[in-house]
């Protein structure tokens, strides 16, 4: 009884308070992989009370959309958020069906994010909004595909239990397969290497740092804080997949699942540290491969 | 008693003679028009008497039949829910269409070609009320032969325009070659069932080949109709050449017409085939996809509204094709998601689409160009037809917030449960329109983004913008009133979902007990629920956001350049420079071609780039097959040259070749 009020506590502070480590945790093993000390590993959050503080500087082309998008954005990863379950607790909001809202609410963070881009009118933007969404394309196909296989593997339509039934099961070929396809458009979708570098601003290859080069101040910082969220629940997502175990006591299981989020962004610095990115033309081919796992995962369990 | 019947035939009857009063006055008088609208006024207020009297009454269908002096048939009209869903969009979409043409199309603005409309507006709709009325197949027949009719004529309002000629010319031929297809299959359904009352089931005991001409023959006559892919080949050009309040009319409720006979082929058989349902299914899902594709690359944003109603019809195709594979398999709950989901999306998409044609009007009114890459900027100059716009577009695109999501979300629910079938079923196959469903959703992402961003955001692209601004509260109003019933239906889905059941409770009795509900199956109310704390939520946060704005805004600058000194608006990025990635991947499919300017040999010629998006099945498939077949027959134009006593020769031939025939 104790757990069913403190557990969603601990889940909507976790989700608020700790998104903007795991790119400070991602730099800090980037920095260390390359033999160098790198910045402090709150940075993030310094960053983002920063940003908070500043006063703004907008373009006289731009319209509300241009000033809601970051708020809606954020708005859309929280709830999404709200539907995951992280570690081996349900997620505060579930029902038969939420595996649908959860893909949706990214589809309206994207449509607001793309069209403040375009809001701009500058070029830059407009091609970074064009990629988004082309990608997007791919990558939805993929995450379908993925849930796909968790649906007929746990006979159920709602994440929490759909996420929390492989915990039965020793790992098999389809979820391993699912599992690899849901983590390239994890790294596709959060903007990471090897689709999309964050730390470059003037190639004509980038996508989402691109989108919000017109943005500044309060608005920017709800941006990366936006960004921070989002890779934070795909990762909690996908875990649930690669380390399919729990401890069976609560604050242990809490524990461990901090601990997991933390080794997930060392793996994604990892590969970050070790590939390069892809030419802009090959990134569908890489979005399709993920597809592709996933829907062979999928055959494998009908065959 | 038969009082709703009776009621709906006379809003009909009000509908067919709006337009009469009319054409005894001056073409230069607006009385015809006033005329006209208050007519039509009182046909949707009949109309929606008549439908509270049925819901009033318990759902309970009702036929009537009178005996006529034809040969065959009679006239025999019923009434029931599935016949109620598909009324409700063309009274309202009708009533709002005549109200906005009081200001966008004015006969003393169009006197040339005002009375004409109109005339057509109502006998069109007239027509389309009779169709699903009817329960007697040459009853059925003459309405659709009727509508069909007023239609070309309404494509056609601007015939002194060569492009809008040829839509109307393209359009009549497609009509007609789905006209071909129903007649013989009303033939065939005669042969039976024995007569030609509607909708009966036909008797198990029918070979299997005479249901199969039955259904193919329906799904070309239909299918045409409500524009799925390949027969689209009329959508696009008829959709984007009528003047935009009959767009509206065509997108949000003519192409229901189509499925709403797909809905009831549905039904002829107690168990229809595997087949069936997985034909409807599949060709659902890939207009969904191509249609949204090809709507992506149009340079013309009627056209790109005009190809999103195709990938909409597929969804609702995929629907239906899920409740038919339900029925073969006994599987209520499939009957239930996939006919609710499919009926549901057609009411939503008579709501957002009319919307997005209107606003779509409003621009061409404002601005006289087709083109998304001249225009740029209008959220300034027309804020209130902007953000009407930006709502349909949401809505459309089925994010959550708004209704199209509540009926997409059914449908993948649907399709979701059959991912569950045990392993030697073939059902675990439909699951795989997930992801179908899921790209589609993507692509119409990519696709509004375009049109609204190009269209409304950033910078102006030609002087066209310079004048533009809102239209009056008139022509607004309607857009206003299709945009609060996507908010209803958004927060209060529990207003059709009793109507749902009861038409899933129609359209299968034996499986779907009447008090059926959508509980256990897709918690709709939940999800309603959100849908509130969305709206709540968000508007709370951009309030927020207002404050915190009118703190720390330091200033407005134009947009950085990177670094150029004197940013231009032809730097922005256009429509077609936004979809170019999408359609690269997609060249297989839709073989957009910009045309590159040449090279100067030594000096850069002026440059201008133009791109032709063509329609792959008309443009690369159809026009050059009818080309070649019309070379074919041109052999045979020697015969035809001849004098008199050449043709008796040829009919004395052709009767001794009968006269041989006979004897064998």
């Amino acid at each position: 009884m104790f757990y069913n009020v403190i557990n969603p506590l601990i889940h909507l502070g976790l989700l608020v308070a700790m998104p903007p480590l795991l790119p400070g945790v991602i730099n800090k093993t980037k920095a260390f992989v390359a033999g160098r000390k790198g910045p402090p590993l709150l940075q993030p959050y310094f960053d983002i009370y920063k940003l908070l503080r500043k006063d703004m500087v907008i373009s006289s082309a731009t319209t509300w959309i241009f000033q809601a998008a970051p708020v809606v954005t954020l708005a859309a990863t929280l709830l999404a958020g709200l539907l995951v379950p992280f570690g081996p607790f349900a997620a505060p909001i579930h029902f038969t069906g939420d595996l649908i809202l959860f893909v949706y609410l990214f589809g309206l963070a994207r449509f607001f994010t793309t069209s403040a881009a375009l809001d701009t009118g500058s070029s830059f933007e407009g091609m970074g909004a064009a990629r988004e969404v082309t990608f997007a394309c791919l990558s939805e196909a993929a995450v379908l595909l993925g849930l796909l296989v968790l649906v007929r593997l746990s006979g159920s339509f709602s994440l929490t239990p759909m996420l929390l039934a492989p915990l039965a099961h020793p790992p098999e070929a389809p979820v391993l397969l699912a599992a690899a396809g849901l983590f390239i458009v994890l790294l596709s979708e959060n903007c990471r290497i090897p689709v999309d570098d964050p730390n470059t601003h003037l190639e004509l290859t980038m996508i989402h740092e691109v989108m919000v080069l017109d943005h500044s101040g309060p608005l920017l910082g709800l941006i990366n804080y936006g960004s921070a969220m989002k890779l934070f629940v795909l990762s909690a997502l996908v875990l649930h997949l690669l380390v399919p175990f729990h401890i069976g006591m609560p604050v242990a299981d809490w524990v461990l699942f901090l601990v997991e989020m933390i080794a997930m962004a060392g793996v994604i610095g990892m590969v970050e540290s070790f590939m390069a990115r892809l030419q802009m033309r090959h990134v569908p081919t890489l979005l399709a491969a993920a597809s592709l796992l996933c829907g062979f995962g999928f055959v494998l369990m009908v065959r | 008693m038969n009082i709703a019947i009776y009621i709906m035939l006379a809003s009909t009857l009000s509908m067919a003679i709006s337009g009469v009063p009319g054409l005894l006055f001056s073409r230069r008088s607006m009385t015809g028009q006033w005329i006209a609208t208050l007519l039509n006024l009182l046909a949707t207020l009949l109309g929606i008497v008549a439908l509270l009297t049925f819901v009033s009454g318990g759902y309970h269908s009702e036929n009537m039949a009178w005996p006529w002096t034809l040969p065959w048939g009679g006239f025999a009209v019923g009434i029931d829910t599935i016949t109620v869903l598909f009324l409700m969009p063309i009274l309202g979409v009708f009533l709002l269409g005549s109200i906005y043409a009081m200001a966008y199309w004015k006969q003393t603005q169009h006197p040339d070609n005002g009375r004409k409309l109109r005339f057509c507006w109502g006998l069109m709709n007239a027509g389309m009320m009779m169709v699903v009325l009817a329960r007697d197949g040459v009853l059925f027949l003459m309405a659709w032969e009727i509508m069909a009719l007023a239609a070309f004529f309404l494509i056609t309002t601007e015939d002194h325009n060569p492009c809008v000629r040829e839509a109307g010319w393209i359009y009549l031929i497609a009509a007609h070659i789905g006209m071909i297809a129903l007649v013989a299959m009303f033939v065939l359904l005669r042969l039976t069932a024995g007569s030609f009352e509607l909708w009966m089931t036909i008797p198990s005991s029918v070979p299997q080949g005479m249901t199969a001409a039955i259904f193919l023959l329906a799904l070309a006559g239909f299918g045409l109709k409500a524009g799925i892919m390949p027969l689209h080949v009329w959508l696009p050009g008829a959709h984007a050449n009528a003047p935009s309040h009959v767009s509206a009319l065509f997108s949000g409720v003519m192409l229901n017409v189509g499925i709403y006979g797909l809905v009831r082929i549905g039904e002829i058989m107690t168990v229809p085939p595997l087949w069936w349902g997985a034909t409807l299914l599949i060709i659902g899902a890939g207009s969904a996809v191509a249609g949204m594709i090809f709507a992506v690359c149009q340079n013309d944003y009627k056209g790109l509204l005009a190809y999103s109603s195709i990938e909409n019809m597929g969804i609702i195709c995929i629907g239906l094709g899920l409740a038919t594979i339900g029925r073969t398999c006994h599987r209520s709950d499939l009957v239930l998601l996939g006919l609710g989901g499919a009926l549901f999306h057609i009411l939503n998409h008579s709501l957002f689409k009319p919307l997005l044609f209107l606003g779509a009007g409003n621009i061409l009114h404002a601005t006289n160009t087709r083109k998304i890459d001249a225009l740029g900027g209008l959220a300034g100059k027309m804020p209130v037809t902007a953000g009407l716009f930006f709502m349909g577009s949401l809505a459309i695109c089925g994010l959550p917030g708004l209704n199209g999501f509540l009926s997409e979300w059914l449908i993948y629910l649907g399709l979701l449960r059959t991912a569950i079938a045990a392993h030697v079923d073939t059902l675990v196959w439909i699951s795989l329109a997930v992801p179908a469903l899921a790209i589609t959703g993507a692509l119409a992402v990519a696709g509004f983004v375009k049109l609204f961003g190009s269209v409304f955001l950033g910078n102006k692209r030609s002087a066209e913008v310079d004048h533009a601004h809102d239209p009056g509260a008139g022509t607004l109003a309607p857009l206003a009133i299709l945009a609060l019933g996507c908010v209803a239906l958004a927060l209060f889905p529990e207003l059709i979902i009793p109507l749902l059941v009861s038409a899933a409770h129609a359209w299968a009795p034996q499986m779907i007990a009447s008090t059926a509900s959508f509980g256990s199956l897709a918690p709709l109310q939940e999800m309603a629920k959100l849908n509130v704390g969305l709206l709540i939520g968000g508007t709370a946060f951009l309030l927020l956001l207002g404050i915190v704005r009118q703190q720390k805004l330091r200033a407005a600058i134009p947009t950085w350049s990177c670094g150029f000194a004197r940013p231009v608006a032809r730097m922005q990025y256009t429509g077609a420079s936004f979809s170019r990635m999408l359609a690269q991947l997609f060249t297989w499919m839709i073989p957009v071609k910009p045309a590159v300017p040449p090279e100067g040999r030594y000096v850069p010629q002026p440059a201008q780039w133009t791109q032709d998006v063509p329609d792959t099945v008309l443009d690369r498939g159809l026009i050059p097959g009818f080309a070649l077949v019309q070379r074919l027959l041109e052999r045979f134009r020697p015969l035809q040259n001849k004098p008199v006593n050449v043709y008796l020769a040829y009919m004395l031939a052709i009767l001794l070749l009968l006269l041989l025939a006979l004897c064998f």
